[in-house]
């Protein structure tokens, strides 16, 4: 009797605990609105745009970040920045009209609490979807649905790593903007980028040289730099030596500081092969990237794939991004063979 | 008795939940107690049931154990599936009972053994916790695909999965290829 008593005691405490980690059941709760009615957003939510944008099949995209009043980030780790706890993050996708919010919170040191918001059809209210997520909601294509995201997509992402807020950070806010970036949004005078941070003192122990020379990818041509940056987008979150698939040893994140490392698309993609075999390939091993060649290069093939057990990225996309796949393409062809095109003779910032 | 939060509620708490710095590439932890929990349940789930290669045994089919938890053989290659009507019989099954084939495509099951390069041998604990928390290889790639019961094997606790990472460290590593699945797409083109 006892027993049971002190059982449904805690299972009461831990429910409570579950609903305080829980995000609100609607949008409007999370305080991205100040006046929900209208969507007028809340002033002290930040509007951003990464300058190379996570292709999305064509979603137009919004961003905004709260950040606690008289809080910073701290970029002592200027590619891990440490968001203060009560960050709260938001991306609108937009399919021809709102479709869903993701949103996260810092809700401790450690942990973030992450939902997303399904819009009805006629915008006025969006509510947290089913932790399993919603396959197939709206038609973005012929023949193709958006689907919304489950917890465990979310987590594919975003769980277990270093970097959890993807898309805000040193590089992809950087006002030295590329202007080849694929699907670059406009910047509008109320976003913020990293100059802003920096002047607003919402970064903290930043490398000095950000004031001055906002990062840029090194790279020898302007097709090369926003290939770079394309890769860095799409792919770099995942793979990346600060995640759990380091030992894939395929490395596509650029470094928001100057390095004595490697370019590390060139280190671990140009000329090296991986577990992935092209069809039909009898050599020993696919290159990821063969210089010159982009159809015997298995980040093209699996880029221009949407075969669900071969495409890249795995999860987020059912359309080929094919502006995003001829800038590749046409990368690879100008190496021309030779790899030391994307070697040493880097052009500098 | 138990007094501790229903598994629930545990579920609950991890699902909403993200953790902050990656977990660490070290070595499991090979505490006989975690191997033999490991083995028990790896044996108990029945993972060799589509991991281990079947052969023909003296009394009828059985798991080639000299071949244990490493898929389906690189040296198998198979036909594209028989075509099955339309109906309830769905799904078809290699007899090695490692290839499988439904409305997903081709499956295979894939090298558990620890070999670097062809079975889980580079991946970290996380990876092996990942994938069958997220149903997705090292949980961030592709989809596990069925018949893999990764939907039911997601309440397993932590500790329990970070067992079965850790007994599958100490079995033999095996060198074998298993080969990429196929997508209804990939079936539909071969049948061209």
């Amino acid at each position: 009797m006892v027993g049971r008593t002190w059982q449904r005691a805690r299972g009461g405490i831990a429910a409570m605990a579950v609903a305080a980690l829980a995000p609100p059941l609607h949008l409007a709760e999370t305080g991205l609105y100040s006046d929900p009615a209208s969507h007028r957003v809340d002033e002290r939510n930040l509007h951003y745009s990464p300058q190379y944008p996570l292709w999305s099949d064509g979603a137009v995209k919004s961003r905004w970040i709260f950040l606690p009043a008289g809080t910073a980030i701290d970029a002592s780790s200027p590619d891990l920045w440490d968001f203060p706890v009560g960050t709260k993050v938001w991306k609108e996708f937009v399919f021809g009209r709102r479709v869903e919010t993701r949103y996260m919170e810092k809700v401790s040191r450690e942990k973030w609490s992450v939902a997303t918001y399904v819009w009805n059809e006629d915008e006025t209210d969006a509510v947290r979807a089913p932790d399993e997520g919603i396959r197939n909601h709206v038609e973005i294509a012929p023949g193709k649905r958006h689907d919304i995201p489950g917890v465990s997509d979310c987590a594919s992402c975003h769980e277990g790593e270093q970097v959890q807020v993807l898309g805000f950070s040193a590089l992809q806010l950087s006002r030295d903007r590329d202007p080849g970036a694929p699907h670059a949004e406009p910047v509008t005078p109320d976003m913020v980028d990293l100059t802003t941070l920096v002047e607003r003192n919402l970064l903290a122990s930043h490398p000095p040289e950000w004031a001055s020379h906002p990062p840029r990818i090194p790279a020898t041509s302007p097709t090369e730099r926003s290939a770079l940056g394309y890769l860095h987008a799409n792919c770099g979150s995942c793979h990346d030596r600060s995640t759990s698939l380091s030992s894939i040893g395929m490395l596509l994140r650029q470094p928001a500081a100057a390095s004595d490392r490697p370019d590390p698309v060139r280190a671990t993609a140009v000329r090296h092969t991986g577990k992935f075999q092209l069809p039909g390939d009898a050599s020993e091993g696919s290159y990821r990237i063969e210089p010159g060649n982009p159809a015997r290069s298995t980040v093209v093939f699996r880029m221009a794939t949407r075969n669900p057990v071969r495409q890249m990225p795995p999860l987020g996309t059912k359309v080929v991004d094919q502006e995003g796949l001829d800038l590749i393409r046409r990368w690879i062809s100008g190496m021309g063979g030779d790899p030391r095109l994307i070697a040493h003779e880097r052009e500098k910032p | 008795m138990n007094f501790g939060p229903s598994r629930q509620v545990l579920l609950g708490l991890v699902v909403l939940s993200f953790t902050g710095p990656a977990a660490s590439a070290a070595e499991p932890d090979r505490k006989p107690d975690r191997v033999a929990r490991g083995e028990y349940l790896v044996k108990v789930m029945a993972c060799n049931d589509c991991h281990t290669p079947w052969k023909m045994g003296k009394d009828g089919p059985e798991p080639d154990m000299s071949r244990m938890l490493s898929g389906h053989p690189e040296t198998m290659p198979l036909p594209p599936p028989p075509r099955v009507a339309e109906g309830p019989w769905a799904i078809v099954v290699a007899a090695s009972m490692t290839a499988w084939s439904g409305p997903w495509g081709v499956s295979y099951t894939r090298n558990l053994t620890p070999d670097p390069d062809t079975g889980i041998g580079k991946w970290t604990e996380q990876n092996f916790v990942d994938s069958i928390r997220n149903g997705k290889i090292m949980g961030k790639g592709r989809p596990l695909l069925p018949p893999m019961p990764w939907i039911m094997y997601r309440s397993l606790t932590d500790e329990d999965l970070k067992a079965m990472y850790a007994y599958l460290k100490t079995i033999p590593p095996l060198r074998n290829r298993v080969p990429e699945p196929l997508a209804p797409e990939d079936l539909q083109a071969s049948s061209r």
